[in-house]
């Protein structure tokens, strides 16, 4: 009778054993036709034209579209993507591109191109952000922050159609980070034809939701909270690494230097891009990103092979990617910077005093430690060690109680003054626990005597709030899109990030501003280094922000990815990506 | 019959009015805009707002704002959520199925193995292998379902990387949500890879149903063998050993059917538990279910999505406690004497 009952629970235990043993099924090939990427959230848009957030443009950026320059991941210089080449007039103030010829749009169920991309998609993509009058200016939310951010479209005069693939863009001052911005994240290229044909079915807001690109994948299907799904693009026109490369046959790549070069004694840039071929065998059918948004949660998906490469792993899972063979962790110091942000419109913090005081109750080394687990380096401006125009003996505040509390006395604060710590409620490189770096601060603050609230809500409403400047102080930070230093001061700081919400001190100094435009009117970059210490200088002052670190980027993969890189610019790549066994 | 059916009608509508009164009120209870609570719509502009508020007549009385909202509620217009801006309707049509699938699986193991256990635990009574199934019952029905469930993940998804540890199948398959329970959507699409899909769904299954089944299991155990103890002391079986009838013919005649009576309205109440259980472990394995949705739903204080989610759920646990309870009565004449309909 005994045994009888042990053999039935033998049964029943060994059925549910090999239910749960016959159930592991990774090592079909079926599994290695799609790579699956945990993300740590939703996209706010499918147009990375319109958000400036990490979420959006590593979705969007570089699997849907394609700009018309790139920066090479490795030495950060600036390649041909959609333009094949380019030629800048004397002055800075003219810019010809030439473009690539043979580029296919996506073929989805909801647009079948009829013509290959030209001068207009061109035209009509930098138009939709550059002219308020533009029909697609105002679709979805009309704000194209980045650009706003840096002033760009106050700055480009016109932009011409000289033939089908060749457009002319003037501009109206000496920019030299220029070329730059139109290789970021931002700088999408989208189907004129696509929008053309929303407009007339007078659906135009579709563009940004049911997007139509260049890029390496094309848009199957978006639920929120739960997943993306992108399909191979058959006809990308670029080869990428390990498949076969054709020389371009097709002269039309270099007419551009030949005939302009001869005329006019030009700065001349060419570079022959690759010409597409054999992209279509790829491998890699699919491309899912499965939006996990605890981090915790993407390591284990990582490590059961339910995904195949993570989204920033969180500092203190490092050490467990690193110990397991059949991961791959790459690190990358990042071009990027967490800091805290006053609200310089908000009194009592429109007083630099104030915010000093606050700067000096803190200390940024526990900071370091307990947030980032020294996987960061100490911010004292706001660009880092790998920029050229790196300050390294720039002022910095150290941590002194003492002066704190004799500053904030003579400032006026009493004892028990209030104030609220917006804290990020997403994971960056630059801020990775945003809540515990706001609960440390609380309790710095505390022993100068003021009462720090913390306050976080979802990313998207968080980001309206703060846009609608709501908050006292804010833990936030910025990745840069490119390397231009520029690209730090600019957005963060200077008077126009206001509106477009990168300027999370909501801190306008004329000073600033006319130091940060000097500095890209000069070519000297000895000169323009001098302009930016200036500018540091400037900012220990006044304290719009407390920098607080710049921390490496990380990228969590399994072995069987073949060909992920870290890309310092910006957004995830995942064309040319395979998975092999 | 007719009486019966009237009385657990009435039972029923009675209290889904009241639910309906609750989730109405939450719109007034929960901080914010009672507009936007209610319908999930940000009014962009004052006309809107205006517009807005006369069509859900939030101008006029309570009564007829929520006879409105009643009206709203059965036509499928059920609001918007504030984070996704999709309609919960649809947001609740994908995650409810997925719920009930889960909690369907778990109570058919619960009950394929619960029930016979019980039946022979409850035979063999104060016997070794009764104390052996008694004392594991117990066990296992005192673990903590969320525990159960996280030791399983460690231990088959992360020790033994035997079972995947998030969602209802791998993303890389394309399956066409028709009925909403993912295996029988494989069945009904025209994919390619129908049979490895099916593994695979049936493999993102397997720890969840076992983490919520075991504790069903454990009580429907207990609940049988109880209720079989309580057959065999009855004075027809002393009768029916007197006859002369074996044990096999008492069994098959007199305590199986007299022993499953008492078991259905238990079970009634184990479907709350079940509905429960089975909302805490999707939350765990990523099931993109109900209680998953809920839980997101707070974090991002999505007052709309709370609002309607309560009252889907409820609607649910009401639903089949209410036909459980309805069907025993109906199948129990014994019950005869209970004159009104009671949950």
């Amino acid at each position: 009778m005994m045994s009888s009952v042990i053999k039935r629970l033998a049964v029943c235990a060994s059925t549910a054993l090999l239910v749960v043993s016959c159930a592991k099924q990774n090592k079909q090939p079926f599994y290695n036709t799609g790579v699956v990427y945990c993300s740590e959230s939703n996209p706010v848009t499918f147009n990375p034209q319109l958000d400036t957030s990490s979420t959006t443009s590593d979705a969007t950026s570089h699997q849907l579209y394609d700009r018309l320059l790139d920066f090479d991941p490795d030495s950060g210089r600036i390649v041909p993507s959609l333009a094949s080449s380019w030629l800048v007039s004397d002055d800075g103030l003219t810019y010809v591109f030439q473009l690539r010829r043979g580029v296919a749009f996506h073929t989805t169920q909801f647009f079948t191109p009829t013509r290959n991309f030209n001068a207009n998609d061109v035209i009509f993509s930098i138009n939709r952000w550059r002219l308020d009058s533009h029909p697609f200016h105002n679709v979805s939310s009309g704000s194209y922050p980045y650009f706003e951010s840096l002033g760009l479209a106050d700055n480009i005069a016109d932009v011409t159609r000289v033939n089908g693939y060749r457009i002319e863009i003037t501009l109206k001052r000496r920019d030299s980070s220029f070329l730059a911005n139109l290789a970021t994240d931002f700088a999408v290229i989208l189907s004129e034809e696509y929008a053309e044909q929303l407009f007339e079915q007078g659906n135009p807001s579709q563009i940004d939701q049911l997007p139509v690109g260049t890029g390496p994948y094309r848009f199957e299907s978006f639920r929120k909270d739960s997943y993306i799904k992108y399909l191979h693009h058959e006809d990308y026109w670029r080869a990428f690494e390990g498949q076969a490369l054709e020389e371009s046959s097709d002269d039309s790549d270099n007419i551009l230097a030949s005939e302009q070069g001869a005329a006019d004694s030009a700065d001349v840039k060419v570079e022959t891009g690759k010409k597409a071929s054999g992209s279509s065998d790829a491998s890699v059918k699919q491309l899912i990103f499965d939006i996990t948004p605890r981090s915790s949660l993407r390591l284990a998906k990582l490590m059961t092979g339910e995904c195949d490469a993570t989204a920033f792993p969180a500092q203190t899972e490092l050490e467990v990617i690193r110990n397991r063979e059949d991961l791959t962790l790459a690190e990358k110091p990042g071009l990027n910077i967490g800091f805290w942000a006053f609200n310089t419109q908000r009194p009592p913090f429109d007083n630099p005093n104030v915010r000093r005081a606050l700067a000096f109750a803190i200390d940024k080394n526990t900071l370091l430690e307990a947030v980032y687990f020294d996987s960061a380096s100490r911010a004292k401006s706001l660009l880092p060690a790998a920029s050229w125009a790196y300050q390294n003996d720039a002022d910095d505040t150290a941590y002194n109680p003492v002066l704190a509390r004799s500053l904030l006395a003579e400032a006026g604060i009493e004892p028990g003054f209030s104030m609220t710590i917006w804290a990020m409620p997403v994971e960056r490189a630059y801020n990775p626990n945003a809540i515990k770096m706001a609960e440390l601060i609380q309790r710095y603050l505390r022993e100068v005597g003021v009462e720090a609230n913390i306050v976080t809500y979802d990313w998207k409403t968080f980001r309206r709030h703060l846009q609608e400047g709501l908050h006292d102080s804010v833990l936030i930070g910025w990745s840069a899109d490119n390397g231009d230093p520029d690209n730090f001061y600019r957005p963060l700081l200077s008077c126009g990030a206001i509106p477009s919400g990168t300027n999370r001190a909501m801190w306008c100094n004329e000073d600033y501003d006319r130091l940060i435009d000097a500095a890209l009117k000069t070519e000297d970059l000895d000169k323009r280094r001098a302009i930016y210490h200036q500018v540091n200088r400037l900012m220990y002052e006044r304290l719009p922000l407390v920098p607080i670190a710049h921390a490496y980027r990380y990228q969590a993969y399994r072995n069987e990815v073949k060909g992920m890189t870290i890309n310092p610019f910006g957004g995830v790549r995942f064309g040319g990506v395979e998975k092999v066994l | 019959m007719i009486r019966i059916l009237a009385r657990y009608s009435i039972l029923f509508v009675l209290t889904l009015l009241v639910l309906a009164v609750m989730s109405f009120s939450l719109a007034y209870l929960f901080p914010g805009d009672v507009l936007e609570n209610l319908t999930g719509i940000v009014p962009a502009n004052d006309a809107q707002r205006m517009a807005l508020e006369r069509q859900f007549r939030l101008d006029q009385s309570y009564i007829v704002q929520f006879f409105y909202y009643l009206t709203n509620l059965f036509a499928g217009d059920w609001g918007y959520s504030f984070t996704s801006g999709i309609e919960l309707r649809d947001e609740i049509g994908v995650a409810l199925p997925a719920t009930i699938e889960l909690a369907t699986y778990s109570m058919v193991v619960a009950l394929v193995i619960g029930i016979p256990l019980g039946y022979y635990s409850g035979m063999r009574c104060y016997s070794t292998s009764d104390y052996i199934i008694n004392t594991s019952s117990i066990t296992t029905y005192s673990f903590p379902v969320f525990w159960l469930a996280l030791l399983l993940i460690l231990v088959f998804s992360l020790q033994l990387d035997k079972a995947p540890l998030s969602g209802r199948v791998s993303l890389l398959f394309n399956v066409e949500p028709v009925s909403g329970f993912i295996l029988l959507d494989i069945l009904l699409s025209d994919m390619q890879n129908k049979s490895l899909a099916f593994k695979d769904a049936l493999s993102h299954l397997t720890l969840p149903t076992i983490a919520i089944g075991a504790v069903s299991t454990a009580s429907m155990v207990r609940i049988t063998r109880r209720s079989v103890i309580d057959a065999r002391h009855q004075p027809y079986i002393a009768a029916a050993v007197s006859r002369g009838l074996s044990g096999w013919q008492i069994f098959f005649r007199h305590i199986l059917r007299n022993a499953l009576l008492p078991i259905l309205p238990l079970m009634a109440i184990q479907i709350t538990t079940l509905i429960t259980n089975t909302m805490i472990v999707e939350t765990l394995f990523s099931w993109p279910g109900i209680g998953n949705w809920l839980i997101q739903a707070i974090y991002q204080r999505d007052y709309p999505a709370l609002r309607v989610g309560m009252l889907a759920v409820s609607t649910l646990v009401i639903t089949l406690t209410i036909t459980v309870d309805m069907f025993n009565r109906l199948i129990d004449p014994s019950r005869e004497k209970y004159e009104h309909a009671a949950i």
